[in-house]
């Protein structure tokens, strides 16, 4: 059965003009052992989607669909039952380590804390396995390092805590929202390093959000672009990189300056800026920024066009980049 | 934790120091010739000469600084002008009665305020939380006197259940002498526990809206489990600092509620020396209270660091 | 999202509340400069401890005067401590503040702990000391409730300046050549002036509350000027016999505290919408 199975997934935020709907008509699958990035700029509704899954979404949001997690509908869960799998068999990663992490505890007992819940295990026994995890995910003498404060440590340790904070119980689901955004670029190729050895290790799927098309790309099987709450185009990475087959895609491989930008070409900006939820243009949302848009894009939102059995962009002009 | 410490301590001996200096000079330097104070104008050149030699005002200032200094860690401040007995004996005897109030009004206050603005956090936006947050602005309104001179109203003069003023003595039994405390302490602690509770209101919130919280959730904490552990021991760190400050409101505050209900503390104490002028008890008592309040910052202080030990690594 | 016609004034019910009852307080206290109901010096011990009627609103006190006449010539003496409390802590407090951000170094460390220091004298306990060298009065007591509010504004002042000075407009003055003076006066003054006002208020009040304590200790306004502490004090001797007496002063004194203090509140949602979205 498909681990993690979102539908039709819409999210609400309540404000003062009424509701905002942040997430629209999400849907997409995560196998088990598999990685999915969500890629978006900011604003895109790909954290909200995170959050949704866990079920943590900010007070008085709702969400309608549905996140079937082995045949379990999430969105029907009640709180209770999402208690018992959160940091249990879904975990989540924040985006600041810094944060993140509560300054007035040992970052031994954070780590422990999940497993005395869950795993029933005493104070002693969860500090030896923390020990074994925070020595797993790269943290050097990690039995005396339990006891430090989290101020004491850098970021990338931070996040290393954070990570095996999140791994505690082994979860068969790891979402990391932006987790390497908030660190230093060497720091980063660490964290990414040790995430693709842990999924190995530990056989649990991980959806990844990022802005970063380089860690995505490095990590995931399958990749989904998000823009303005909607899937703007889904498929496996190497296709979806090779193919660009959504205008907004080719946009944002195009602002890209590194090696994955291809080369003579010059750096583009997608020109204007991501509309907000209440002000969403009729048909495409993409279209006031898209280079192709054409009087059909203005009326009529884009079905979904498939590039290949599995890969497919919601356009009417989808096609590979010039 | 303990170079910490040390500078803490440093600097309460610094500030200890200035504060009894800065109460000398007001009292004993600036008025000219604190005997003509004392005695009056019309006051007979031998009188004066001879309370100038007891008081010891034939000596340089500075000197008499020291001494003074030095009464407080002797215990020898001296005999008191009216009462001819020594003052340190005085504001012992007085201490028996301004001391258990202060305390059981802070106590009283904690114990309201705490659970009242945990309660108005847990129900944000909603009725429970605005009445909080009005019986918040109630309390900065209300003078403690006039909310003691109403209790007394109600309770003593309607009601009759219990003492409208004055003490029966300790030597009596803690019960009639307990009684007579009720009223001022609920007078004293009310006012501060409204607004108290609407800085814990707002801290816990503070608190609540961090990301350790939601990591906390996400680890499959309950929401009130996060609240017991994550939130409360944070949300502590603002709370204390506004405790330390009211302390200070609130020794102010005794000084007036013991003339509110004729108790023989240490504010009745206070007042009856200023009309009597006797300045010798008036800056004794000033120093003692000035000092009480900076001893309580420095204990606050020491509290930020056990609450967070992000104080106690860095220099500070 | 649009804000609406106007101003949109029902988004601000304690800004109204507050500035209504100020209003009338400050209405109150201006009338009775020409006229009260009856004079306040006026004793006629025939109508004596008077309960409420329709000659005398509120009722007569252990004299025979009008408790309404008194009130009103008491709301008098608490907007002129006020103000004159306030003004002494603002225009000291401001300055200490604006030089500490402007020098920094030494005198900002030196104006910080000057300010902590200060906070170890509760006014009660500045007024103890001055009235037992100086008697008491009213002016003792203003000046002791004057001193506890300089720490208060040189501290806010010192932090609002602080970042008013870090912001790119006064690296440009100061690339202008404008003087260190100048740029206080004419750039971080008007940048931290909303924030001051907004404090003032709120120090207004609690100036209002620490001159009724002092009056009801006998260490502020002197008989016969009228004050509302003053009246509590002399309202509890006849307590069982005239109760209503012991309520209306406090009333007064609670009601105009709440309500500057509502101002005050309202005046920083309007300065600061952010800030009232965070504690609302």
């Amino acid at each position: 059965m498909t681990l993690l199975a979102v539908e039709g997934l819409t999210i609400s935020l309540p404000t003062p003009g009424g509701p905002l709907r942040v997430v629209r008509d999400a849907s997409f699958a995560l196998e088990r052992r598999q990685t999915l990035g969500i890629v978006g700029e900011s604003g895109s509704g790909k954290s909200m989607t995170a959050l949704a899954i866990i079920g943590l979404l900010p007070a008085g949001a709702t969400a309608a669909g549905r996140v079937m997690l082995d045949g379990e509908d999430l969105l029907m869960a009640s709180e209770e039952r999402l208690c018992a799998l959160r940091g249990n068999r879904i975990a989540m990663i924040f985006q600041e380590p810094m944060t993140s992490l509560n300054p007035v505890h040992r970052v031994g007992d954070q780590v422990a804390e999940g497993l005395i819940l869950h795993r029933g295990l005493d104070r002693a026994a969860a500090l030896a396995e923390a020990a074994r995890l925070l020595d797993r995910v790269g943290i050097a003498q990690a039995g005396a390092r339990l006891r430090a404060y989290p101020h004491e440590l850098s970021g990338g340790q931070r996040q290393r805590v954070m990570i095996a904070l999140a791994l505690a119980c082994r979860p068969d689901l790891l979402i990391a929202d932006e987790p390497t955004s908030a660190l230093d670029v060497t720091v980063q190729a660490q964290i990414i390093e040790l995430l693709r050895g842990l999924i190995d290790d530990f056989g649990m799927a991980l959806l990844l959000i990022s802005h970063d098309l380089a860690v995505v790309g490095e990590i995931a099987d399958r990749v989904m672009v998000m823009y303005a709450g909607a899937v703007a185009e889904e498929g496996p990475t190497a296709a979806l990189y090779a193919v660009r087959a959504h205008p907004y895609t080719q946009g944002l491989f195009g602002a890209l300056p590194d090696r994955l930008a291809r080369k003579g070409r010059r750096l583009a900006a997608i020109p204007g800026t991501v509309p907000l939820a209440n002000e969403l243009p009729p048909g495409c949302p993409f279209h006031g920024r898209c280079p192709k848009a054409a009087p059909i894009c203005r009326e009529t939102p884009p079905p979904w066009a498939s590039h290949a059995a599995d890969h497919r962009a919601r356009c009417y002009f989808p096609g590979a980049a010039r | 934790m303990i170079q910490f410490c040390l500078r803490r301590l440093a600097t309460l001996c610094v500030t200890l120091i200035a504060a009894s200096a800065v109460v000398f000079v007001v009292m004993e330097v600036l008025p000219g010739d604190p005997a003509v104070v004392m005695l009056g104008t019309e006051a007979q050149p031998e009188t004066l000469a001879a309370l100038r030699k007891q008081l010891g005002l034939d000596r340089p200032a500075p000197e008499r600084y020291v001494t003074w200094l030095a009464g407080f860690v002797t215990g020898d401040l001296g005999l008191s002008q009216t009462y001819r007995v020594p003052v340190s004996e005085l504001i012992a005897d007085r201490l028996a009665i301004t001391g258990p109030l202060a305390l059981a009004a802070i106590v009283l206050s904690t114990a309201i305020a705490l659970p009242l603005g945990l309660f108005a956090a847990a129900r944000h936006r909603r009725l429970g939380d605005a009445g909080v947050m009005a019986f918040g602005q109630l309390g900065l309104a209300v003078p403690n006197f006039w909310f003691g001179l109403l209790l007394v109203l109600v309770f003593s003069i309607s009601l009759g259940w219990l003492p409208a003023g004055g003490f029966p003595g300790w030597q009596g039994g803690i019960g009639p002498a307990m009684r007579a405390l009720i009223l001022p302490a609920v007078a004293l602690a009310l006012p501060q526990a409204a607004i108290l509770a609407r800085v814990a209101r707002s801290a816990i919130l503070d608190a609540m809206a961090e990301d350790y919280v939601r990591t906390a959730r996400a680890k499959g904490l309950t929401r009130r489990a996060a609240l017991w552990r994550h939130v409360l021991r944070n949300a502590m760190i603002p709370i204390v600092t506004i405790m330390g400050l009211q302390f200070s409101f609130l020794l102010a505050g005794a000084i007036i509620i013991e003339n509110v209900f004729y108790l023989p503390g240490l504010g009745r104490l206070v007042f009856q020396a200023i009309s009597q002028r006797d300045l010798i008890v008036v800056k004794d008592i000033v120093v003692l209270l000035a000092g009480t309040v900076v001893f309580i910052n420095f204990v606050v202080d020491l509290l930020y660091a056990v609450l967070d030990p992000r104080l106690r690594s860095f220099r500070t | 999202m649009s804000l609406g016609p106007g101003f949109g004034w029902h988004r601000y019910p304690a800004l109204i509340a507050g500035a209504a009852v100020t209003l009338v307080l400050v209405t109150l206290a201006a009338v009775s400069l020409a006229w009260t109901p009856y004079p306040v010096t006026e004793l006629v011990i025939a109508r004596r401890l008077q309960g409420p009627s329709a000659a005398h609103w509120l009722g007569t006190d252990q004299f025979g005067r009008d408790v309404l006449s008194m009130l009103m010539a008491g709301s008098r003496n608490s907007i002129a401590v006020g103000f004159v409390a306030v003004g002494i802590g603002l225009t000291l407090g401001v300055a200490l503040g604006m030089l500490a951000a402007a020098r920094r170094g030494l005198i900002d460390e030196a104006v910080m702990r000057l300010g902590d220091f200060t906070f170890a004298f509760p006014a009660v306990l500045s007024a103890i000391m001055i009235t037992a060298i100086a008697g008491p009065g009213a002016i003792n007591a203003i000046i002791a409730i004057g001193i506890f509010n300089i720490p208060v504004f040189a501290r806010l002042a010192r932090g609002a300046a602080l970042q008013v000075w870090s912001r790119d407009f006064i690296l440009a003055a100061r690339a202008a050549g404008k003087s260190t003076f100048r740029i206080t006066l004419e750039h971080v003054l008007p940048n931290v002036a909303g924030l001051l006002v907004v404090q003032a208020t709120i120090q207004f009040a609690l100036a209002i509350l620490a001159e009724a304590s002092l009056a009801y200790l006998g260490l502020g306004t002197q008989p016969p000027n009228p004050s509302w502490g003053k009246m509590l004090n002399e309202a509890q001797t006849f307590m069982s016999r005239a109760p209503l007496l012991a309520v209306f002063p406090g009333l007064a004194i609670a009601v105009a505290v709440l309500g500057i203090n509502l101002l005050g509140d309202g005046l920083r949602d309007l300065i600061d919408p952010k800030l009232r979205r965070a504690r609302a």
